[in-house]
């Protein structure tokens, strides 16, 4: 049996480090590579790739041997709240400003928890954006439009 | 005496109102994150380096310095009261300061823990004065093959000193460097690895990549299962250690500072190997080892003061080679680049009072820790019992207006998310994130003296053996590879990471 088990994790991590390291080799040589004397931009980029690769290969091969503990649980549900919570803020904040920007992003990043309930998330996230106004726009006078071109300001 | 004059120039910089205000900010800001479980410090600091811009250089520096051995502090509150260990390098204190709180010497040891903390602080602060100008004059020696090397030094620790594999250290070393060459080559002007989207053509942004490996990852990775922490406090009282407490914690504050003054320096972590070596020491000198494990007083004693002088200590190649020796200076290092200072040698002769005003406030942050904190625990005490589900909607809002304040590049932000999905992948796949950073703030410099050295030597690569001092660090950073590969170590390397987790 033991010679037909292999570690997930492991597969994976090699597979994603050789992917990573071709897609850079690949960019480096579109790139002019030069020589040892004067290495054009490609030069150190196309070694650094080649380690990759080589090191992703080799976590390949121990994934075959030795059997490691399972992956566990994936925060689905944190990835689809949390992730795109930044995204939105950057879509939003110059078109509908930064007050209504950030209250909405704080709101979509709150369900990312099963045990939000949708008041604590409104009340958390208005809190959270007088604070960050007081805080950040008034008293750090970062320079954000409070309110965008989209709401007719 | 020139210690002495610029010892004094450091304490004025530092005890300006402004500065002295925002060293507070910072070991304020440290603590509570040290207290709080999952917000790390790196994570701290990334999120709050950009809102530092608007400040002085000075004062944003002294506060992120503050807030990382604040940060230090916290970790030993909460691990002596809920067993629960906010930062990695107190997770020794726990094992006997948790035993000495449920015997009802909570206070007496939360005292103790802060009391060896200061002094530890104290003394490795002078060292880092007295070592930093001579360390200074040497690195200005140093040319682009040197630096090369050093940085390979560098790295490689980090990889010995990373959880795991070492493979997988390795290559995350590789792609943080790779990460770290996106954008404009330097020599030639050529875009690389842009995607063809010009934002990214001024490189990668350092604080989306910090925030997302470890800020985002993180949150994530709590989030995966969530449970609703339980509070088996032991109550604070008594808070002043008895004559017999003192007498039995001197020598072990003694030994644990040393050992944690000559560790911190490593690259790759000092702080958390220190506080698992004083550990270790503490048990073997002592002539009643069965107390270990139930409360012992050197148990926490020694740990303590070696975390924070390692914490310390770690500052000295920073300030003087401009070489991070943990995420957390890496962070810094983004601070003086963004700040318009290149980290380096010539930090303390350009900038002194920067230079010795840090130096300073570390002092004065930790006097502050001990004259604050003490009476602070009730409500330290109080905030762990914040839901989680409330504090990370918090972070995720502060992240975003902290990564869009650096530059107001929109692009950021989608950094932050696409590095947080890395890191939260690479997490899964047990690949620790902080060689991936470490590459990523050294990528563009090795680079450049790796070209620069291979110009002067006209393309002979044997420049880096046949400078002595290349030569050594390239034989350290061998020998350093060597034995991290060696099974007998890596078996004890294993230990060590094990009895952490």
């Amino acid at each position: 049996m033991k010679s037909t088990t292999f570690d997930r994790a492991n597969l994976l991590c090699g597979l994603l480090f050789i992917a990573l390291g071709a897609f850079f080799a690949l960019q480096s040589l579109t790139l002019e590579l030069g020589t040892a004397f004067r290495m054009g931009p490609g030069y150190f980029p196309l070694i650094l790739a080649c380690a990759l690769i080589l090191l992703g290969g080799v976590i390949l091969l121990q994934s075959i041997r030795i059997e490691g503990e399972p992956i566990g649980h994936i925060a689905w549900r944190g990835m689809f709240f949390i992730l795109p919570a930044p995204i939105f803020f950057g879509l939003t904040v110059r078109g509908l400003g930064f007050v209504p920007a950030l209250f909405l992003t704080a709101l979509i990043a709150s369900f990312a928890s099963g045990k939000m309930k949708p008041l604590t998330a409104l009340v958390l996230a208005f809190c959270l954006t007088i604070f960050s106004v007081l805080v950040f726009s008034y008293g750090l006078g970062l320079p954000f439009r409070r309110f965008g071109p989209w709401l007719g300001f | 005496m020139d210690f002495l004059s610029n010892l004094a120039l450091g304490f004025s910089t530092a005890s300006s109102i402004e500065n002295l205000f925002f060293c507070l900010i910072g070991v304020l800001l440290g603590t509570l994150i040290g207290v709080l479980p999952g917000i790390g410090a790196t994570a701290t600091i990334a999120m709050l380096l950009p809102i530092t811009f608007q400040l002085e250089p000075v004062s944003s520096l002294i506060m992120l310095a503050g807030i990382y051995y604040g940060a230090q502090y916290g970790g030993s509150t909460t691990a002596i009261l809920i067993n629960m260990p906010g930062e990695s390098s107190s997770a020794v204190t726990a094992i006997d300061g948790y035993q000495m709180a449920r015997k009802g010497r909570a206070g007496a040891a939360l005292s103790i823990a802060a009391l060896g903390s200061f002094f530890a602080g104290s003394v490795s602060t002078f060292l880092v004065a007295i070592f930093a100008p001579p360390l200074t004059a040497i690195a200005l020696q140093f040319g682009s093959a040197e630096y090369f090397s050093l940085m390979i030094v560098g790295l490689v620790s980090s990889i010995a000193l990373a959880h795991g594999s070492v493979i997988k250290a390795l290559a995350m070393v590789a792609l943080g460097l790779l990460l770290g060459l996106v954008g404009t080559d330097i020599y030639t002007g050529t875009p690389r690895f842009t995607l063809g989207i010009r934002e990214y053509s001024d490189g990668l942004n350092f604080v989306a990549v910090a925030v997302g490996v470890f800020g985002i990852a993180e949150i994530l990775r709590n989030l995966e299962n969530e449970k609703t922490r339980s509070l088996l406090m032991a109550k604070v009282s008594g808070l002043l250690p008895t004559r017999d407490d003192f007498r039995k914690m001197v020598a072990p504050v003694l030994r644990g500072t040393v050992i944690g003054s000559a560790l911190g320096i490593l690259p790759g972590g000092g702080a958390i190997l220190a506080s698992f070596a004083s550990y270790t020491v503490e048990k073997r000198v002592s002539d009643k080892p069965e107390e270990f494990g139930q409360g012992a007083i050197a148990g926490v004693a020694g740990p303590e003061s070696a975390n924070n002088a390692g914490a310390q200590t770690s500052f000295i190649p920073l300030l003087t080679l401009g070489i991070p020796a943990n995420p957390v200076m890496a962070l810094m290092i983004g601070a003086m680049i963004i700040q318009g200072i290149v980290p380096g040698p010539n930090v303390a002769t350009e900038q002194p009072a920067l230079f010795w005003g840090i130096i300073a406030s570390m002092w004065i942050g930790n006097l502050m820790l001990v004259v604050l904190n003490l009476p602070l625990i009730g409500l330290w005490v109080k905030l762990l019992t914040i839901p989680y589900y409330v504090l990370f909607p918090i972070i995720m809002a502060f992240c975003s207006i902290g990564v869009y304040s650096v530059n107001s590049n929109v692009y950021d932000l989608f950094a932050v998310a696409f590095f947080g999905l890395i890191g939260y992948v690479l997490v899964k796949l047990r690949c620790e994130p902080a060689p991936l950073l470490l590459g990523f703030v050294l990528g563009p410099l090795l680079e450049e003296n790796l070209r620069r050295a291979m110009i002067l030597s006209r393309g002979d690569p044997t420049t880096f053996f046949t400078r002595p001092i290349s030569a050594t660090l390239l034989l350290i950073a061998l020998a350093v590879l060597v034995i991290v590969f060696l099974p007998s170590v890596r078996k004890k390397r294993d230990e060590v990471f094990q009895e952490e987790d």
